[in-house]
């Protein structure tokens, strides 16, 4: 075995090519000795065989007494050539067949002996076996139930925390509050009055088609009113602000967790439920149903847009049909929704924020998990609020 | 524990402790877990009132997970922490409370409220609990700001100033209620050597002057021989502690391999025959 102790790591010289790139060579010599011949440039932009592809090689046959590296006819190496004499030891160990390394660069081996300094630590790889169905369904199945126990633990938490703040107890600034509010409420007014718009001029010309043909297109000022007041306006103001507000909430409590501030507020004796959440809950259980009656009134003003601009009718007219479908029961019950909607959005986007994890992606998975779960609370809701204003005649 | 190694546990407390007054601290058979992975187990230890106490040990092996226990962010699988003879672990959430109240945290990220100046973070606790107008909670923030350097940063927000200020910003909150026992999470982590021996410096100085407990969390060796007079050695290996008492103690009388590489970085000690003799 020719020693070749100036081969240093080298960039790939100019003239590589596929004749002189790296090659491999088994030879079995006098009494069953084995030899691996590495030849050639070992660079990574060429690609590098796995030690695996020459497994078979060597163990053809008796086994060997000695594997050999002969790397003299390496011109020039960088981590392929480290990696596969790596796997190289690795097989040999696993087959108890020793391996003379004698013939590698210094370097080289100087590498390869830091890379065996510290075995290897069974207990830290993760377990790559397939799980069984049915564990899998059973681990689903306790982790869901885990996180509802944890999302009814949380709901506690904020109704005790609610009770301190109606009783005056709570810990929390005044001005926090009054941003929150500004920040759900004033804030959004913009959004909520181009979605809501256009919600009424969609509405004004689904009906529009329809009673056009029987002569009775002023009902479509019926539709667009009760529409609006009874469902739409709440659910679209809900939809909005839990995009909008819940997300927010989300991430801002979860980057104060990732940063220990939620931490600070616990040990210094504040309740980060008084501190953080009761604004937001608060905030939302104020400002939703006035958002919510701005939201009806505008997309009565959008169908009132397709009703005098396309179908002929006179404001006046509109106006007074309008006021005579429109219940006071059925505002005040799109009012009510709009309470119930602001305080899942609030619990979604607080609770979302309170489990965010410890990293900065965790923060955007809070935030996209706030508003996927406040928008399924929000639509289980609403199909729960259909079935009792209909059980109670509203 | 019959591993534990004990050194005798350094100097009188700073401020002068009469000897049958409880333990500042003490920690009774406490067990640490995540689920079923048991992070520690069998934690005994004292801390004395005025001790520097350090909580140290090699990465990942629980010692901010202990300082979690200590300040009640972390329930104890099993065992008990008492403060002064009170059980903390188990004393109802009032009293919990009040005893939260004479705790002073400086978390490793500073952990300011960012919504906030650094008037407002240090005013907070005075405002929800003393009786102080706006106008003296200004005054008490200044001072304290002015204690760790910052006065004239009363208005700045913590995105305004650079990582070390906010570690100090992060102390003066800490002590805004002149609390009994100032806790520590790696105080020296992400600082330039300077600033780590300024804040070393720091925590003496307000140990001495405010008379109050700490502890601290670290691996930082030239702080730890700073600063300490007391210390627990947690090991990752054995999962629990394996020695105990003054750091500079333990580095010439203990006999546990683990320790002894720790404290010397893996390098021979430099009066190895006295720490092996």
């Amino acid at each position: 075995m020719s020693e070749s102790g100036n081969l240093q790591p080298a960039a790939p010289a100019a003239g590589d090519t596929a004749a002189n790139r790296h090659q491999v060579e088994v030879v079995r010599g006098e009494g069953g000795k084995v030899v691996v011949r590495v030849s050639g440039a070992w660079h990574l932009r060429h690609g590098m065989p796995l030690a695996a592809s020459i497994e078979s090689a060597l163990t053809a046959g008796a086994r060997p007494p000695q594997v050999a590296v002969d790397a003299t006819g390496v011109t020039g190496w960088d981590s392929s050539l480290v990696s596969f004499i790596v796997g190289l030891a690795e097989i040999c160990h696993t087959r108890q067949i020793p391996l003379n390394r004698e013939g590698l660069p210094p370097g080289l081996d100087r590498l390869i002996e830091l890379a065996e300094t510290v075995p290897e630590n069974k207990d830290a790889g993760l377990s790559d076996r397939p799980r069984p169905f049915v564990v899998k369904v059973g681990s689903s199945f306790l982790a869901y139930f885990d996180s509802v126990g944890k999302f009814v633990d949380f709901v506690g938490m904020v109704t005790l925390a609610l009770v301190s703040f109606v009783r005056g107890r709570a810990r929390y600034r005044r001005s926090d509050l009054v941003e929150v509010i500004q920040a759900c409420g004033a804030n959004a007014l913009g959004i909520v009055s181009l979605i809501s718009y256009l919600v009424g001029v969609i509405l004004a010309y689904m009906g529009a088609v329809q009673l056009q043909q029987f002569g009775a297109a002023i009902y479509v000022a019926d539709l667009v009113g009760i529409g609006m007041v009874r469902e739409m306006g709440a659910m679209m103001t809900a939809i909005i602000m839990a995009g909008r507000t819940g997300a927010a909430f989300a991430a801002q409590l979860g980057s104060m967790k990732v940063t220990q501030e939620i931490d600070a507020l616990s040990t210094m004796g504040i309740s980060p439920m008084e501190f953080l959440v009761v604004p937001r809950m608060i905030a939302l259980i104020l400002m939703m149903p006035l958002l919510c009656l701005y939201s009806d009134f505008v997309g009565i003003l959008g169908g009132a847009t397709v009703g005098v601009g396309v179908l002929g009718l006179s404001l006046t007219a509109y106006w007074h049909q309008s006021m005579h479908a429109v219940t006071m029961t059925a505002l005040v019950g799109g009012l009510v929704k709009s309470v119930v909607y602001g305080v899942l959005i609030a619990l979604a986007g607080c609770y979302q924020g309170f489990e965010c994890g410890k990293s900065s992606s965790a923060v955007g998975e809070a935030a996209t998990s706030a508003v996927v779960s406040a928008i399924v609370m929000i639509v289980v809701a609403c199909g729960m609020f259909a079935v009792l204003f209909n059980i109670l005649n509203i | 524990m019959s591993t534990e190694n004990s050194a005798s546990g350094g100097a009188a407390a700073a401020n002068g402790t009469a000897n049958n007054r409880p333990p500042h601290i003490e920690v009774r058979d406490l067990t640490m877990a995540y689920g079923a992975f048991v992070l520690m187990r069998d934690l005994n230890f004292t801390v004395r009132h005025g001790d520097v106490f350090v909580i140290m040990g090699a990465s990942g092996c629980g010692k901010s997970t202990l300082l979690r226990h200590l300040i009640g962010l972390m329930e104890p699988t099993r065992g008990e922490i008492l403060y002064d003879g009170v059980n903390f672990t188990a004393a109802p959430p009032q009293e919990r409370e009040a005893t939260l109240r004479r705790f002073g945290v400086l978390y490793q990220s500073g952990a300011l409220w960012s919504s906030m100046t650094l008037a407002e973070n240090i005013g907070l606790p005075l405002g929800e609990f003393t009786d102080l107008s706006p106008r003296e909670i200004r005054e008490i923030a200044s001072l304290k700001l002015a204690l760790v350097g910052l006065k004239g940063f009363e208005d700045y927000y913590p995105s305004q100033i650079s990582g070390g200020m906010q570690k100090r910003a992060g102390l003066a909150r800490a002590i805004a209620l002149d609390p009994d026992i100032l806790f520590f999470d790696e105080p020296s982590a992400g600082l330039d050597p300077v600033s780590s021996r300024l804040l070393d410096e720091l925590i003496l100085a307000l140990r001495d002057s405010l008379g109050a407990t700490v502890v601290v969390v670290s691996h930082e060796l030239p702080s730890i021989f700073t600063i300490a007079n007391n210390s627990v050695f947690l090991d990752a290996e054995t999962h629990t502690m394996i020695a105990r008492g003054d750091p500079h103690e333990l580095l010439t009388h203990s006999t546990e391999p683990r320790v002894l590489e720790f404290l010397t970085r893996g390098e021979p000690p430099p009066n190895s025959e006295k720490a092996h003799g």
